[in-house]
Protein backbone atom coordinates (compact mmCIF):
# COMPACT_ATOMS: atom_id res chain seq x y z
CA UNK A 1 0.00 0.00 0.00
CA UNK A 2 0.95 3.30 -0.76
CA UNK A 3 0.23 6.47 1.31
CA UNK A 4 0.22 9.91 -0.27
CA UNK A 5 0.07 12.90 1.86
CA UNK A 6 -0.19 16.50 0.11
CA UNK A 7 0.35 19.29 1.64
CA UNK A 8 -1.61 21.66 -0.72
CA UNK A 9 -5.04 20.86 -3.19
CA UNK A 10 -2.96 21.38 -6.44
CA UNK A 11 -0.61 18.59 -5.00
CA UNK A 12 -3.79 16.46 -4.09
CA UNK A 13 -4.86 16.89 -7.70
CA UNK A 14 -1.68 15.96 -8.96
CA UNK A 15 -1.60 12.99 -7.45
CA UNK A 16 -5.08 11.92 -7.84
CA UNK A 17 -4.58 12.37 -11.75
CA UNK A 18 -1.53 10.16 -11.32
CA UNK A 19 -3.25 8.00 -9.08
CA UNK A 20 -6.75 7.75 -10.17
CA UNK A 21 -7.48 4.40 -8.41
CA UNK A 22 -6.18 6.24 -5.08
CA UNK A 23 -8.67 6.15 -2.47
CA UNK A 24 -9.22 9.72 -0.77
CA UNK A 25 -8.89 9.62 3.16
CA UNK A 26 -10.03 12.85 5.05
CA UNK A 27 -11.82 11.85 9.04
CA UNK A 28 -10.98 8.05 8.34
CA UNK A 29 -14.41 6.72 9.75
CA UNK A 30 -15.69 5.29 6.21
CA UNK A 31 -12.37 4.44 4.71
CA UNK A 32 -10.74 3.02 8.01
CA UNK A 33 -13.26 0.70 8.48
CA UNK A 34 -12.90 -1.02 5.10
CA UNK A 35 -9.12 -1.23 5.93
CA UNK A 36 -9.25 -2.38 9.64
CA UNK A 37 -11.85 -5.25 8.41
CA UNK A 38 -10.00 -6.14 4.96
CA UNK A 39 -12.74 -5.20 3.07
CA UNK A 40 -10.85 -2.97 1.21
CA UNK A 41 -7.09 -3.15 0.05
CA UNK A 42 -6.27 0.15 -1.79
CA UNK A 43 -3.02 0.48 -3.34
CA UNK A 44 -2.73 3.81 -2.89
CA UNK A 45 -4.69 5.97 -0.14
CA UNK A 46 -4.28 10.06 -0.09
CA UNK A 47 -4.40 11.58 2.92
CA UNK A 48 -6.14 14.54 2.86
CA UNK A 49 -6.24 16.12 6.43
CA UNK A 50 -3.04 18.15 5.44
CA UNK A 51 -4.91 19.97 2.97
CA UNK A 52 -5.86 24.00 4.18
CA UNK A 53 -7.87 24.79 2.28
CA UNK A 54 -10.59 21.93 2.57
CA UNK A 55 -11.11 22.75 6.28
CA UNK A 56 -12.17 26.33 5.60
CA UNK A 57 -15.40 27.87 4.93
CA UNK A 58 -16.95 31.18 3.86
CA UNK A 59 -19.62 32.82 1.38
CA UNK A 60 -19.55 32.89 -2.32
CA UNK A 61 -22.13 35.06 -3.86
CA UNK A 62 -25.39 33.92 -1.61
CA UNK A 63 -23.80 30.64 -1.37
CA UNK A 64 -21.88 29.18 1.61
CA UNK A 65 -19.14 27.16 0.41
CA UNK A 66 -18.04 24.66 2.52
CA UNK A 67 -14.64 22.96 2.23
CA UNK A 68 -14.81 18.76 2.42
CA UNK A 69 -12.69 18.34 4.98
CA UNK A 70 -15.19 20.03 7.41
CA UNK A 71 -16.18 18.26 10.55
CA UNK A 72 -19.75 17.26 12.13
CA UNK A 73 -18.60 18.86 15.05
CA UNK A 74 -17.99 22.16 13.25
CA UNK A 75 -21.06 22.58 11.10
CA UNK A 76 -22.86 22.15 14.02
CA UNK A 77 -20.60 24.74 16.59
CA UNK A 78 -20.13 26.82 13.78
CA UNK A 79 -22.44 26.94 10.97
CA UNK A 80 -25.93 25.60 13.06
CA UNK A 81 -28.18 29.28 13.01
CA UNK A 82 -27.66 29.33 8.74
CA UNK A 83 -27.81 25.14 8.45
CA UNK A 84 -29.68 24.24 10.64
CA UNK A 85 -31.12 21.28 8.87
CA UNK A 86 -27.78 19.71 7.94
CA UNK A 87 -26.85 20.70 11.62
CA UNK A 88 -29.66 18.65 13.05
CA UNK A 89 -28.35 15.78 10.77
CA UNK A 90 -25.10 16.35 12.05
CA UNK A 91 -25.77 15.95 15.69
CA UNK A 92 -27.35 12.47 14.90
CA UNK A 93 -23.85 11.75 13.41
CA UNK A 94 -22.25 8.58 15.42
CA UNK A 95 -20.69 10.03 18.29
CA UNK A 96 -18.57 13.14 19.88
CA UNK A 97 -15.34 11.05 18.67
CA UNK A 98 -17.33 10.44 14.85
CA UNK A 99 -18.37 14.30 14.79
CA UNK A 100 -14.56 15.35 15.68
CA UNK A 101 -13.13 13.29 11.94
CA UNK A 102 -16.49 12.86 9.85
CA UNK A 103 -17.05 15.53 6.87
CA UNK A 104 -19.75 15.94 4.83
CA UNK A 105 -17.30 15.67 1.85
CA UNK A 106 -16.94 11.83 2.92
CA UNK A 107 -20.68 11.55 3.10
CA UNK A 108 -20.69 12.51 -0.17
CA UNK A 109 -17.52 10.24 -1.42
CA UNK A 110 -19.05 7.21 0.62
CA UNK A 111 -22.71 8.01 -1.34
CA UNK A 112 -24.56 5.97 1.29
CA UNK A 113 -28.36 5.83 0.82
CA UNK A 114 -27.57 5.85 4.32
CA UNK A 115 -25.44 8.76 4.90
CA UNK A 116 -26.89 11.46 7.29
CA UNK A 117 -25.82 14.61 5.70
CA UNK A 118 -27.71 13.59 2.39
CA UNK A 119 -31.43 14.48 2.79
CA UNK A 120 -30.53 17.66 4.09
CA UNK A 121 -28.23 18.82 1.03
CA UNK A 122 -30.92 17.30 -0.90
CA UNK A 123 -34.00 19.12 0.96
CA UNK A 124 -31.05 22.83 -0.13
CA UNK A 125 -30.61 22.20 -3.71
CA UNK A 126 -26.99 21.68 -2.64
CA UNK A 127 -24.01 21.78 -5.28
CA UNK A 128 -21.11 19.47 -4.86
CA UNK A 129 -17.72 20.79 -6.46
CA UNK A 130 -15.54 18.14 -7.74
CA UNK A 131 -11.94 19.39 -8.62
CA UNK A 132 -9.54 18.20 -10.97
CA UNK A 133 -6.48 19.20 -12.33
CA UNK A 134 -8.06 19.38 -15.68
CA UNK A 135 -10.47 22.27 -13.91
CA UNK A 136 -13.49 22.07 -11.35
CA UNK A 137 -17.24 21.80 -11.68
CA UNK A 138 -20.26 22.31 -10.01
CA UNK A 139 -22.90 19.27 -9.42
CA UNK A 140 -26.54 19.85 -8.74
CA UNK A 141 -26.39 17.36 -5.32
CA UNK A 142 -29.77 16.18 -6.75
CA UNK A 143 -27.91 14.89 -9.71
CA UNK A 144 -24.80 13.51 -7.63
CA UNK A 145 -26.04 10.21 -6.59
CA UNK A 146 -26.12 7.34 -9.01
CA UNK A 147 -26.46 4.10 -7.23
CA UNK A 148 -26.05 2.48 -4.13
CA UNK A 149 -22.65 3.88 -2.72
CA UNK A 150 -22.10 5.22 -6.27
CA UNK A 151 -21.62 8.83 -6.92
CA UNK A 152 -21.16 11.24 -10.31
CA UNK A 153 -17.50 11.31 -9.81
CA UNK A 154 -14.89 11.04 -11.73
CA UNK A 155 -11.85 8.76 -11.43
CA UNK A 156 -9.46 11.54 -11.73
CA UNK A 157 -11.51 14.45 -9.35
CA UNK A 158 -11.67 14.96 -5.73
CA UNK A 159 -14.02 16.19 -3.68
CA UNK A 160 -13.61 20.43 -3.08
CA UNK A 161 -16.73 21.54 -1.38
CA UNK A 162 -20.05 21.51 -0.76
CA UNK A 163 -21.72 25.16 -1.44
CA UNK A 164 -25.44 25.43 -0.30
CA UNK A 165 -27.49 28.54 0.41
CA UNK A 166 -27.81 29.80 4.05
CA UNK A 167 -31.55 28.23 5.50
CA UNK A 168 -34.35 30.97 3.81
CA UNK A 169 -36.49 29.40 6.26
CA UNK A 170 -36.95 26.79 8.91
CA UNK A 171 -35.24 23.56 8.29
CA UNK A 172 -36.03 19.75 10.02
CA UNK A 173 -34.47 16.89 9.90
CA UNK A 174 -35.53 12.95 11.60
CA UNK A 175 -34.03 9.74 11.69
CA UNK A 176 -35.14 6.52 12.98
CA UNK A 177 -33.13 4.50 14.59
CA UNK A 178 -32.56 1.95 17.25
CA UNK A 179 -30.91 4.67 19.77
CA UNK A 180 -30.13 8.22 20.08
CA UNK A 181 -26.79 7.66 19.36
CA UNK A 182 -24.37 5.83 17.32
CA UNK A 183 -27.19 4.59 14.99
CA UNK A 184 -27.37 4.26 11.12
CA UNK A 185 -30.90 5.33 9.79
CA UNK A 186 -33.73 2.96 9.76
CA UNK A 187 -34.92 5.94 7.29
CA UNK A 188 -34.70 9.41 7.62
CA UNK A 189 -36.30 12.59 6.31
CA UNK A 190 -35.24 16.50 5.72
CA UNK A 191 -37.77 19.35 4.96
CA UNK A 192 -36.04 22.73 4.20
CA UNK A 193 -38.93 25.56 3.98
CA UNK A 194 -37.69 28.59 1.60
CA UNK A 195 -39.99 31.21 2.11
CA UNK A 196 -38.10 33.28 -0.45
CA UNK A 197 -39.39 31.08 -3.47
CA UNK A 198 -41.78 30.19 -1.31
CA UNK A 199 -40.51 26.78 -2.40
CA UNK A 200 -40.76 22.48 -0.18
CA UNK A 201 -37.30 20.77 -0.53
CA UNK A 202 -37.47 17.30 0.54
CA UNK A 203 -34.56 14.81 1.40
CA UNK A 204 -35.45 10.91 2.18
CA UNK A 205 -32.39 8.96 3.15
CA UNK A 206 -31.51 5.07 4.01
CA UNK A 207 -34.92 3.75 1.57
CA UNK A 208 -33.85 3.71 -2.06
CA UNK A 209 -30.90 2.79 -3.58
CA UNK A 210 -29.31 6.79 -3.34
CA UNK A 211 -31.11 9.41 -1.35
CA UNK A 212 -33.84 11.02 -3.08
CA UNK A 213 -35.75 13.33 -2.90
CA UNK A 214 -39.76 13.33 -3.33
CA UNK A 215 -40.71 15.65 -6.09
CA UNK A 216 -44.49 15.04 -5.89
CA UNK A 217 -44.75 16.21 -1.98
CA UNK A 218 -42.40 19.14 -2.68
CA UNK A 219 -45.20 20.13 -5.62
CA UNK A 220 -47.83 19.16 -4.07
CA UNK A 221 -47.15 21.31 -0.88
CA UNK A 222 -46.36 24.62 -2.46
CA UNK A 223 -50.14 24.39 -4.26
CA UNK A 224 -51.16 24.12 -0.34
CA UNK A 225 -49.71 26.66 0.50
CA UNK A 226 -49.73 28.69 -2.63
CA UNK A 227 -53.66 28.32 -3.14
CA UNK A 228 -54.21 29.14 0.42
CA UNK A 229 -52.09 32.41 0.67
CA UNK A 230 -50.54 30.75 3.62
CA UNK A 231 -47.09 31.89 3.14
CA UNK A 232 -48.59 35.74 3.79
CA UNK A 233 -51.43 34.76 6.13
CA UNK A 234 -49.80 31.69 8.30
CA UNK A 235 -52.08 29.29 9.19
CA UNK A 236 -52.12 25.33 10.29
CA UNK A 237 -51.79 23.23 6.92
CA UNK A 238 -55.28 20.71 7.09
CA UNK A 239 -54.91 17.68 8.19
CA UNK A 240 -55.62 15.53 4.85
CA UNK A 241 -53.16 17.71 3.18
CA UNK A 242 -50.20 16.32 5.52
CA UNK A 243 -51.74 12.88 5.36
CA UNK A 244 -51.32 13.25 1.81
CA UNK A 245 -48.14 14.86 1.46
CA UNK A 246 -46.71 12.01 3.88
CA UNK A 247 -48.46 9.17 1.51
CA UNK A 248 -46.44 11.23 -1.43
CA UNK A 249 -43.08 11.21 0.25
CA UNK A 250 -43.60 7.44 1.37
CA UNK A 251 -44.51 7.04 -2.57
CA UNK A 252 -41.07 8.58 -3.37
CA UNK A 253 -39.03 5.81 -1.55
CA UNK A 254 -37.76 2.48 -2.97
CA UNK A 255 -37.02 0.75 0.26
CA UNK A 256 -36.00 -3.16 0.69
CA UNK A 257 -36.38 -5.38 3.59
CA UNK A 258 -32.93 -5.36 5.20
CA UNK A 259 -31.21 -5.62 8.53
CA UNK A 260 -31.90 -2.63 10.28
CA UNK A 261 -36.01 -2.85 9.04
CA UNK A 262 -38.40 -4.12 6.57
CA UNK A 263 -40.02 -2.46 3.26
CA UNK A 264 -43.07 -1.87 4.77
CA UNK A 265 -41.54 0.00 8.13
CA UNK A 266 -40.18 2.02 6.41
CA UNK A 267 -42.59 3.28 4.14
CA UNK A 268 -44.51 3.97 7.15
CA UNK A 269 -42.07 5.60 9.27
CA UNK A 270 -41.28 8.27 6.28
CA UNK A 271 -44.83 8.95 5.69
CA UNK A 272 -44.82 9.94 9.60
CA UNK A 273 -41.14 11.38 10.00
CA UNK A 274 -42.60 13.67 6.62
CA UNK A 275 -45.93 14.87 7.90
CA UNK A 276 -44.31 15.54 11.70
CA UNK A 277 -41.23 17.05 10.30
CA UNK A 278 -43.64 19.74 7.98
CA UNK A 279 -45.71 20.37 11.07
CA UNK A 280 -42.64 21.29 12.82
CA UNK A 281 -40.93 23.89 10.33
CA UNK A 282 -44.25 24.64 9.17
CA UNK A 283 -45.21 26.21 13.36
CA UNK A 284 -41.98 27.15 13.46
CA UNK A 285 -42.50 29.39 10.40
CA UNK A 286 -45.90 30.41 11.99
CA UNK A 287 -44.19 31.96 15.03
CA UNK A 288 -41.41 33.65 13.50
CA UNK A 289 -43.11 35.34 10.14
CA UNK A 290 -43.25 38.62 9.75
CA UNK A 291 -47.03 39.40 10.87
CA UNK B 1 7.30 3.63 6.67
CA UNK B 2 7.97 5.57 9.84
CA UNK B 3 5.73 7.88 12.13
CA UNK B 4 6.67 10.31 14.58
CA UNK B 5 4.82 12.14 16.54
CA UNK B 6 4.06 13.40 20.24
CA UNK B 7 2.69 10.80 22.63
CA UNK B 8 1.85 12.15 25.96
CA UNK B 9 4.97 14.73 25.43
CA UNK B 10 7.79 12.73 24.26
CA UNK B 11 8.69 12.67 20.99
CA UNK B 12 8.34 9.31 19.39
CA UNK B 13 9.14 7.35 16.63
CA UNK B 14 7.62 3.99 15.16
CA UNK B 15 9.39 2.05 12.54
CA UNK B 16 8.09 -0.52 9.48
CA UNK B 17 4.38 0.95 10.21
CA UNK B 18 2.08 -0.52 7.80
CA UNK B 19 0.50 1.87 5.51
CA UNK B 20 -2.64 0.98 6.12
CA UNK B 21 -2.29 0.45 9.74
CA UNK B 22 -4.16 2.32 12.42
CA UNK B 23 -3.11 4.37 14.96
CA UNK B 24 -4.24 2.73 17.42
CA UNK B 25 -2.30 -0.74 16.47
CA UNK B 26 0.77 1.93 16.57
CA UNK B 27 0.05 2.59 20.23
CA UNK B 28 -0.55 -0.30 21.19
CA UNK B 29 1.73 -2.89 19.35
CA UNK B 30 4.40 -0.07 18.46
CA UNK B 31 5.03 2.45 20.95
CA UNK B 32 4.10 -0.21 23.81
CA UNK B 33 0.46 1.92 24.74
CA UNK B 34 -1.51 -0.53 25.66
CA UNK B 35 -4.27 1.43 27.51
CA UNK B 36 -6.36 2.18 24.53
CA UNK B 37 -8.11 -0.30 24.16
CA UNK B 38 -9.05 -2.80 20.95
CA UNK B 39 -12.76 -3.72 20.89
CA UNK B 40 -14.70 -2.72 17.64
CA UNK B 41 -12.32 -1.57 15.21
CA UNK B 42 -14.85 0.21 13.34
CA UNK B 43 -16.06 3.55 15.62
CA UNK B 44 -17.93 2.18 17.41
CA UNK B 45 -17.18 1.00 21.26
CA UNK B 46 -14.75 4.49 22.35
CA UNK B 47 -12.47 2.10 24.37
CA UNK B 48 -9.94 3.52 21.84
CA UNK B 49 -10.43 7.13 22.83
CA UNK B 50 -7.41 9.28 22.26
CA UNK B 51 -7.18 13.12 21.67
CA UNK B 52 -5.50 13.76 18.48
CA UNK B 53 -3.91 17.82 18.51
CA UNK B 54 -6.49 18.27 21.26
CA UNK B 55 -9.70 16.63 19.57
CA UNK B 56 -11.26 13.34 20.92
CA UNK B 57 -11.13 10.64 18.62
CA UNK B 58 -11.01 7.07 18.15
CA UNK B 59 -7.50 5.30 17.07
CA UNK B 60 -8.78 3.16 15.01
CA UNK B 61 -10.14 5.15 12.64
CA UNK B 62 -6.76 7.34 12.16
CA UNK B 63 -4.79 6.20 9.60
CA UNK B 64 -1.26 5.90 11.28
CA UNK B 65 0.61 8.38 8.60
CA UNK B 66 -1.95 10.82 9.60
CA UNK B 67 -0.49 11.26 13.31
CA UNK B 68 2.75 12.42 11.53
CA UNK B 69 3.92 15.34 13.77
CA UNK B 70 0.43 15.41 15.59
CA UNK B 71 0.38 15.72 19.30
CA UNK B 72 -1.17 12.88 21.11
CA UNK B 73 -2.31 12.32 24.57
CA UNK B 74 -3.75 8.72 25.72
CA UNK B 75 -4.90 7.55 29.07
CA UNK B 76 -1.15 6.66 30.30
CA UNK B 77 -1.31 10.86 30.01
CA UNK B 78 -4.12 11.94 31.98
CA UNK B 79 -2.80 9.89 35.05
CA UNK B 80 -0.79 7.69 36.67
CA UNK B 81 -1.02 4.89 39.26
CA UNK B 82 1.05 6.77 41.96
CA UNK B 83 -1.45 9.97 40.69
CA UNK B 84 -4.76 9.34 40.02
CA UNK B 85 -6.52 11.89 37.27
CA UNK B 86 -9.38 13.09 39.59
CA UNK B 87 -11.72 11.68 36.74
CA UNK B 88 -9.77 8.22 37.26
CA UNK B 89 -10.09 8.51 41.07
CA UNK B 90 -14.17 9.48 41.06
CA UNK B 91 -14.69 6.40 38.64
CA UNK B 92 -12.67 4.14 41.15
CA UNK B 93 -14.41 5.73 43.96
CA UNK B 94 -18.01 5.33 42.00
CA UNK B 95 -17.24 1.80 41.54
CA UNK B 96 -17.94 2.80 37.57
CA UNK B 97 -15.12 -0.13 36.94
CA UNK B 98 -15.99 -3.25 36.85
CA UNK B 99 -14.31 -5.59 33.96
CA UNK B 100 -12.59 -2.19 33.23
CA UNK B 101 -12.14 -2.78 29.61
CA UNK B 102 -13.98 -0.17 28.40
CA UNK B 103 -12.70 2.71 31.33
CA UNK B 104 -9.78 4.35 29.34
CA UNK B 105 -11.87 5.13 26.83
CA UNK B 106 -14.43 6.68 29.13
CA UNK B 107 -11.83 8.25 31.48
CA UNK B 108 -10.12 10.31 28.32
CA UNK B 109 -14.12 10.89 26.69
CA UNK B 110 -14.81 12.25 30.56
CA UNK B 111 -11.53 14.07 31.01
CA UNK B 112 -12.91 15.71 27.33
CA UNK B 113 -16.41 16.09 28.55
CA UNK B 114 -15.44 18.05 31.75
CA UNK B 115 -12.49 20.54 29.68
CA UNK B 116 -15.37 21.42 27.65
CA UNK B 117 -18.65 21.55 30.16
CA UNK B 118 -17.23 21.37 33.74
CA UNK B 119 -20.65 21.10 35.26
CA UNK B 120 -22.31 18.96 33.14
CA UNK B 121 -25.75 17.70 33.64
CA UNK B 122 -26.95 14.11 33.22
CA UNK B 123 -28.08 14.86 30.13
CA UNK B 124 -25.27 16.15 28.40
CA UNK B 125 -22.90 13.19 30.23
CA UNK B 126 -25.10 10.59 28.32
CA UNK B 127 -24.71 12.61 25.18
CA UNK B 128 -20.89 13.17 25.52
CA UNK B 129 -20.50 9.39 26.34
CA UNK B 130 -22.82 7.69 24.00
CA UNK B 131 -20.06 6.61 21.63
CA UNK B 132 -18.23 4.59 24.72
CA UNK B 133 -19.92 1.41 25.40
CA UNK B 134 -19.67 -0.33 28.51
CA UNK B 135 -21.23 -4.27 28.90
CA UNK B 136 -20.60 -4.17 32.45
CA UNK B 137 -21.80 -1.19 34.53
CA UNK B 138 -25.29 -0.83 33.28
CA UNK B 139 -23.53 3.23 33.04
CA UNK B 140 -25.78 4.69 36.07
CA UNK B 141 -21.90 4.22 38.27
CA UNK B 142 -20.53 5.75 35.06
CA UNK B 143 -22.50 9.24 35.09
CA UNK B 144 -22.31 9.11 38.93
CA UNK B 145 -18.22 9.37 38.84
CA UNK B 146 -19.16 11.62 36.15
CA UNK B 147 -21.07 13.94 38.50
CA UNK B 148 -18.54 13.44 41.23
CA UNK B 149 -15.58 14.20 39.52
CA UNK B 150 -16.86 17.57 37.95
CA UNK B 151 -17.86 18.76 41.56
CA UNK B 152 -14.41 18.02 42.63
CA UNK B 153 -12.79 19.99 40.10
CA UNK B 154 -15.54 22.67 40.41
CA UNK B 155 -14.53 22.96 44.00
CA UNK B 156 -10.59 22.34 43.51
Amino acid sequence: MEFLQPASWPEALAMKAAHPEALPIAGGTDVMVEINFDRQRPATIIDLTRVADLNAWGMERGFLRIGAGVTYTRIIDELGERLPGLAMASRTVGSPQIRNRGTVGGNLGSASPAGDAHPPLLASNALVELASTSGSRRVPVREFYIGPKRNAMRKDELIAAFLVEPGKGPQQFSKVGTRNAMVIAVCSFAIALDSERRQVGTGIGSAAPTPVTAGEAETFMKAVLDEGRLWERPAPVASSALARFGELVAAAARPIDDVRGTAAYRTHALAVLARRSFTWAWDEYRRTAPA
Amino acid sequence: MRVSCTVNGRRVTADDVWEGESLLYVLRERLGLPGSKNACEQGECGSCSVYLDGTLVCACLVLAGQAEDRDLVTVEGIGSAESLHPVQAAFVEAGAVQCGFCTPGLIVATHDLLRRVPQPTTVQIREALAGNICRCTGYAKIIDAVHLAAGRMGAS
